[in-house]
């Protein structure tokens, strides 16, 4: 039963990461990536991360696809404007990728005999992660809060029509 | 509870989260529209987040799943200040087509 939901989600998002790849549309390219990040927040829900995958909705799906959707409208390329790259390219492209996936695959082949730990069900949950993020993990949380700033006043200070400093 | 330790072996989250970088990849090195290769770089973080998680679970160590939402966190800086950096590009040149921005090429 597990390994058949893991099955279907696997494949849904393969192939909603290969249609996000390969249509032409870029609206019809966020719609396929939001779809494939709903199959991999099913995966952390199989993986017993609910917090992960609550997360993962709202700020994947909700905040930066959004904004991409946003940001996609603004400049109206909505339709078919890309110019094709060459076959040649292209050939190249999808070779160096495979290569990659191929060493990939053969480098971590056999790599996985981990000792099993002690499976844990209660190590996703909002309780035990909130309680690690603000005791162990206090310092990069708090860090992290200071780089959404820097990143905030970054994007709007980019953003801006006529920089005067 | 946790059946899927017994009955997914962790093989399959690795080669899963490595076809998933590898489409990314793909995208990266394909598209010349700016806004999809920066959508194909989510997903790449999307698969080291997968396979994050997915050893977390495996070994019952919430480390990796605060890794990830450290990750998330960089994830959603990056695309904001990414998409901040394009539409001034694209006020610039009318395009947002990554084959035109060699400005810096030697």
């Amino acid at each position: 039963m597990t390994l058949a939901v893991f099955s279907i989600l696997a494949l849904a998002s393969v192939v909603a990461a290969l249609l996000m790849v390969f249509s032409k549309n870029p609206v019809h390219s966020v719609i396929y990536l939001i779809l494939a990040f709903f199959m991999i927040a099913g995966l952390y829900v199989l993986l017993n991360a609910q917090f992960l995958a609550v997360v993962h909705i709202i700020v994947y799906a909700g905040a930066i696809m959004v904004l991409f959707l946003f940001v996609l409208m603004l400049l109206n390329l909505n339709k078919d404007t890309e110019p094709n790259k060459s076959a040649l390219w292209k050939m190249g492209a999808a070779i160096a990728a495979g290569t990659l996936l191929v060493t990939m695959v053969g480098a971590l082949k056999g790599s996985m005999q981990l000792q099993p730990g002690t499976p844990n069900s209660s190590v996703g949950l909002v309780e035990n992660l909130g309680k690690q993020l603000f005791t162990e993990f206090v310092v990069p949380f708090e860090i992290a809060g200071i780089l959404f700033l820097a990143a905030m006043v970054g994007a709007v200070l980019v953003g801006k029509r006529d920089l005067k400093l | 509870m946790l059946d899927i330790i017994q009955t997914v072996p962790i093989d399959y989250f690795v080669y899963l989260s490595t076809l998933l970088f590898g489409i990314g990849v793909l995208g990266v090195l394909t598209r010349r529209n700016a806004i999809i290769v920066l959508m194909c770089v989510e997903l790449m973080l999307n698969a080291v987040n997968l396979l994050l998680a997915a050893f977390s679970t495996y070994l019952g160590d919430a480390q990796g799943q605060i890794m990830v939402f450290f990750i998330m966190v960089v994830a959603a800086a990056e695309a904001a200040v990414g998409l901040g950096i394009l539409v001034m590009i694209y006020r610039n040149t009318k395009s947002t087509d990554i084959s035109l921005l060699d400005n810096l090429k030697y």
